[in-house]
């Protein structure tokens, strides 16, 4: 370090100018798409007939609603995050590490959660677990506890992928090592894996917990109205009483939760080496010692299954419970519901036109999270030589993760109102959506990129520059080896998430070119005497085209990766 | 490596780039700036609007292909958040008409200003649904409906037990546990009978409402966990009574189509009205006019049931089969001033979730 921070000071500034090339196009896409709106939005909440009105804010905060409604924010989320933890960890194990059959399959079926509307899920976890319901007994209805299996239903895919990305092409040899000098499998975990792990598990949690403490649908759906969270309360605020002054007070206590939060992460993610030795593992069989992993799979797997059969089992019963399968529903779904003699039309068009539109602008919204997250894992990821360069990587590090903890319908109002005028008259853009969803996938795309780019050693850079290799040269075949793995990972993630996304779309959707968790969230929200059975069909739909994209995405590969 | 990788890129890129929405919906965009500024007729108008916001398509391009404009949707969340964006954005509308305001958040919108006076020629009917206090004119009537405690006349049946009749009904003991409703916070009909309560109450629908829970009212967050989940008759739950609409009960019709299971309860509706208005400031106020003046042709107002699933305002513009048979209306529903809704919306707000959660 001594040494690094004695060299020239005009190539420490070549080397800020190079960083900044770099973060310039992210760094103005956040600034409009995210700094502009959400400041637009919490100014008009602070100030008051042209003047900063904090006793105002102050005084909302001190309400004893406004304290009930963070700490449920809070311990919500960090339970459902260390359930999530604790259960994607083995499950990310005995997927990425271990070879089985079908693991392909069950990985996709475990990231399907994630993208199913969280209203339809909802109303299918209610029916389950309702008075009436085949689980009504558990007495969960409206608990926490449902909350909390809400919400690590819907992110444990985050950790399973996460972690499991970078835990795939870790060398097993040094635990191997370990193990033959007589080391227990708890402890070679421990003193091997752990370490190498950590940056992963760490970002992986940090952005679950994020998730959750924005989650809107499952804390309104399956915990009623005794349960309020900062995400609730803000959208009562600025939807239902226009208490812009209130939901800006809520709105700047997440940004700084969220930021304190994000400085933990970096602290805990920090190792004092983070290069990881990276070749491609071919996974092993299981062995006798792989059993719990294996059974927390299955366990979750389970869990995950058991709402989705519900959805699917709701869909083929349009007669309720007790009437006969029929795939009535489903073929209603390219007819604009039609009820029988009446000649309805409940969509505006028909789902497959909306699957289609659902499809195109989710490879908008991953190419462009890729090329942002790209451009950031880069940056991020170049050893510093300063005090300085480092400490402005950390700070764009956690600036793009904030996105995540703000709320959909601050960042929604936010866009109508700070970018109405030229030259940022983009109210009509037809990219606006693409981009918002970027925006929440990015993040993701960032926290599985990082720890891959950042275990490549740097000297291997170092090596093929000196051997005449340009930067563009370098990366392909230094980085993109070890990074196109992860990064196929990551754009699977990001077109997920912009098949599921239903907050920021709903506020930006035309209602005549609606995406599917729009027509779904339609369907359900009114009377019709197959809407509810077609927004389940549809789900399906939804969830079938999910887990196939994920199977495309894994077939993808490059023969020759790994052949460094 | 590279000469598999580069390829297998070029593949990726453009497979992926024929089905990207880029390029194909900039030419609209460049349109519409083009076309900014210009008053005379023809050019993009655009109609803000609620996300339930439907009309067949046909009747769309028919509008368009008549009076030369061209017809731009944008929804913006639910009714109230279209209403909270529009009074956000008044100084520079979000569009040229919005379409989607009811009564319960129109005291909102007229307080803002949001909307220009305009009054075009309007059908035998609609002024019975004009909007009271609305002296400017800026709204427009375009459809209605109630929102009414509904029951699962089968399942009274089979029990042997007679159905209740009124919101007092509601906290007998012979009815505990048996209603489901959603909430006034988180659902608009859920809103809307708790304005039906305070209509009927007046300053004592708060003790009414701790009865009603006393008797095992549920409160549900929206409309579909009340019907599709707890209702006996939308998805198989344990309550035969729900809050739903005057129309559903055309949507549970028997196989045969003779009869329906479930009927609203007339003496427990509020109604809701939606209008139509200009936009103040609005860059194409004579498109505007046009799109006003087409929500009360009679094929958009036949269309609406089937689409929106509410009664058009207009006389005579003909309902669904279904509808007319199975759905009767109330004579007298409830009503609360959209002034006083105004003014009170949150106390009432607040006061309600202060007795639910209790």
């Amino acid at each position: 370090m001594a040494a690094a921070r004695t060299t020239g000071g005009g190539s420490t500034a070549g080397r800020l100018a190079g960083l900044a090339g770099l973060a310039a196009l992210p760094a103005v896409v956040l600034g409009i798409f995210f700094v502009l709106p959400v400041s637009g939005m919490v100014a008009r909440g602070l100030v008051d007939d042209g003047a900063l009105d904090l006793a105002g804010v102050l005084e909302v905060l001190g309400r004893p609603r406004t304290g009930r409604v963070l700490w449920f924010t809070v311990w919500s989320s960090a339970v459902a995050t260390t359930v999530a933890v604790a259960l994607g960890l083995p499950a990310a194990y005995a997927l990425y590490r271990l070879r089985w059959p079908g693991r392909r399959v069950v990985r996709a079926c475990l990231l399907v959660p994630f993208v199913l509307p969280t209203v339809v899920v909802g109303v299918a976890f209610r029916q389950l677990l309702g008075e009436a319901g085949p689980l009504g007994f558990l007495g969960l209805d409206g608990t926490a506890r449902a909350i909390l299996a809400g919400l690590v239903f819907f992110n444990v895919a985050v950790v399973i992928r996460g972690v499991g990305a970078a835990w795939e092409s870790l060398d097993a040899r040094p635990g191997e090592a370990a193990a033959a000098l007589g080391a227990s499998p708890g402890h070679v975990f421990r003193t091997v894996t752990w370490p190498q792990l950590r940056p992963a598990v760490v970002s992986s949690a940090s952005v679950v917990f994020l998730f959750c403490a924005t989650a809107f649908g499952v804390v309104l759906t399956l915990g009623g109205l005794r349960y309020a969270s900062v995400e609730t309360e803000i959208y009562l605020l600025t939807v239902q009483r226009l208490d812009l002054q209130a939901a800006a007070a809520l709105s700047i206590v997440q940004l700084l939760a969220v930021t304190a939060l994000l400085l933990l992460a970096a602290r805990l993610r920090a190792v004092p080496d983070p290069t990881v030795a990276r070749r491609s593992v071919p996974p092993r069989r299981p062995r006798r010692t792989d059993v719990v992993p294996l059974a927390v799979t299955g366990l979750l797997l389970a869990f995950v299954a058991l709402p989705v059969a519900a959805l699917v089992t709701g869909s083929l019963q349009p007669d309720g419970p007790d009437g006969g399968w029929s795939l009535e529903a489903y073929r209603a779904l390219d007819g604009r519901g039609t009820a029988p003699g009446q000649g309805g039309t409940a969509l505006v068009v028909p789902v497959t036109e909306a699957l289609v539109t659902s499809l195109r602008t989710a490879v908008d919204a991953t190419w462009m999270a890729l090329l942002l997250g790209g451009l950031l894992a880069l940056l991020l990821t170049r050893r510093s030589r300063s005090r300085t360069e480092r400490r402005v990587r950390s700070v764009l590090d956690g600036l793009f993760m904030l996105p995540l903890g703000v709320s959909a319908v601050t960042l929604g109002f936010g866009f109508l109102i700070t970018l109405d005028e030229p030259p940022l008259d983009l109210r009509d853009s037809p990219l606006l959506i693409p981009l918002a969803q970027a925006l929440v996938a990015l993040p993701l795309v960032v926290r599985t990129l990082v720890p891959v780019l950042g275990g490549v050693d740097d000297r291997l850079r170092q090596a093929a520059q000196s051997l005449g290799a340009g930067p563009v040269r370098t990366l392909v075949t230094v980085d993109l080896p070890v990074a196109w793995r992860p990064l196929l990972a990551a754009g699977g993630f990001a077109f997920a998430v912009s098949l599921g996304e239903f907050g920021a779309t709903s506020f930006l959707a035309r209602p005549d070119d609606p995406t599917l968790p729009v027509v779904i969230f339609r369907l359900i929200g009114r009377p019709g005497p197959l809407n509810d059975e077609m927004a389940m069909a549809a789900s399906v739909v939804l969830a079938g085209t999910t887990a196939l994209v994920m199977l495309l995405v894994e077939r993808l590969r490059v023969p020759s990766v790994g052949a460094l | 490596m590279r000469r598999t990788t580069v390829p297998a890129l070029l593949t990726c890129a453009l497979a992926l780039s024929s089905c990207s929405l880029v390029g194909t919906g900039d030419d609209e965009a460049a349109d519409r700036s083009t076309g900014d500024g210009t008053t005379e007729a023809g050019g993009p108008v655009v109609l803000v609007t609620h996300d339930s916001f439907s009309l067949p398509k046909k009747l769309i391009r028919a509008f368009e292909a008549e009076t030369g404009y061209e017809l731009e949707l944008r929804a913006n969340g639910d009714a109230g958040s279209m209403t909270s964006q529009l009074v956000l954005n008044v100084d520079n509308p979000l569009g040229d008409v919005a379409f989607g305001v009811d009564n319960t958040f129109a005291g909102r919108a007229l307080e803002a200003g949001v909307f220009a006076p305009y009054r075009g020629e309007w059908p035998d009917g609609v002024e019975e649904y004009a909007l009271p206090g609305d002296d400017e004119g800026v709204l427009t009537p375009v459809d209605n409906g109630d929102v009414c405690v509904n029951v699962d006349t089968a399942w009274f049946d089979e029990e042997g037990l007679e159905p209740p009749q009124t919101l007092e009904d509601l906290t007998d003991p012979a009815y505990e546990d048996l209603f489901v409703t959603s909430g006034a916070t988180t659902s608009s009909p859920g809103f809307a009978f708790l304005l039906a309560t305070i209509a009927a109450y007046g300053d004592e629908w708060p003790s009414y409402w701790e009865d009603l829970l006393d008797n095992g009212a549920k409160v549900v967050p929206g409309w579909e966990d009340a019907y599709f989940v707890d209702f006996t008759a939308g998805g198989g739950g344990a309550r035969p009574i729900v809050l739903s609409y005057d129309s559903s009960p055309a949507f549970t019709t028997t196989d045969d189509g003779e009869d329906t299971t479930t009927a609203a309860l007339l003496d427990t509706c509020f109604e809701q009205v939606e209008y139509v208005g200009v936009l103040a400031g609005a860059e194409n106020p004579a498109g505007a006019q046009a799109v006003v003046d087409w929500m009360l042709t009679p094929e958009v107002q036949a269309a609406l049931p089937d689409s929106m699933y509410v009664f058009p305002v207009a006389d005579g513009a003909g309902l669904p089969e279904a509808w007319a048979e199975f759905a009767p209306r109330p004579e007298e529903p409830l009503a609360v001033d959209a002034a006083e809704i105004d003014e009170n919306r949150d106390a009432w707000l607040t006061e309600w979730q202060d007795i639910v959660s209790r």
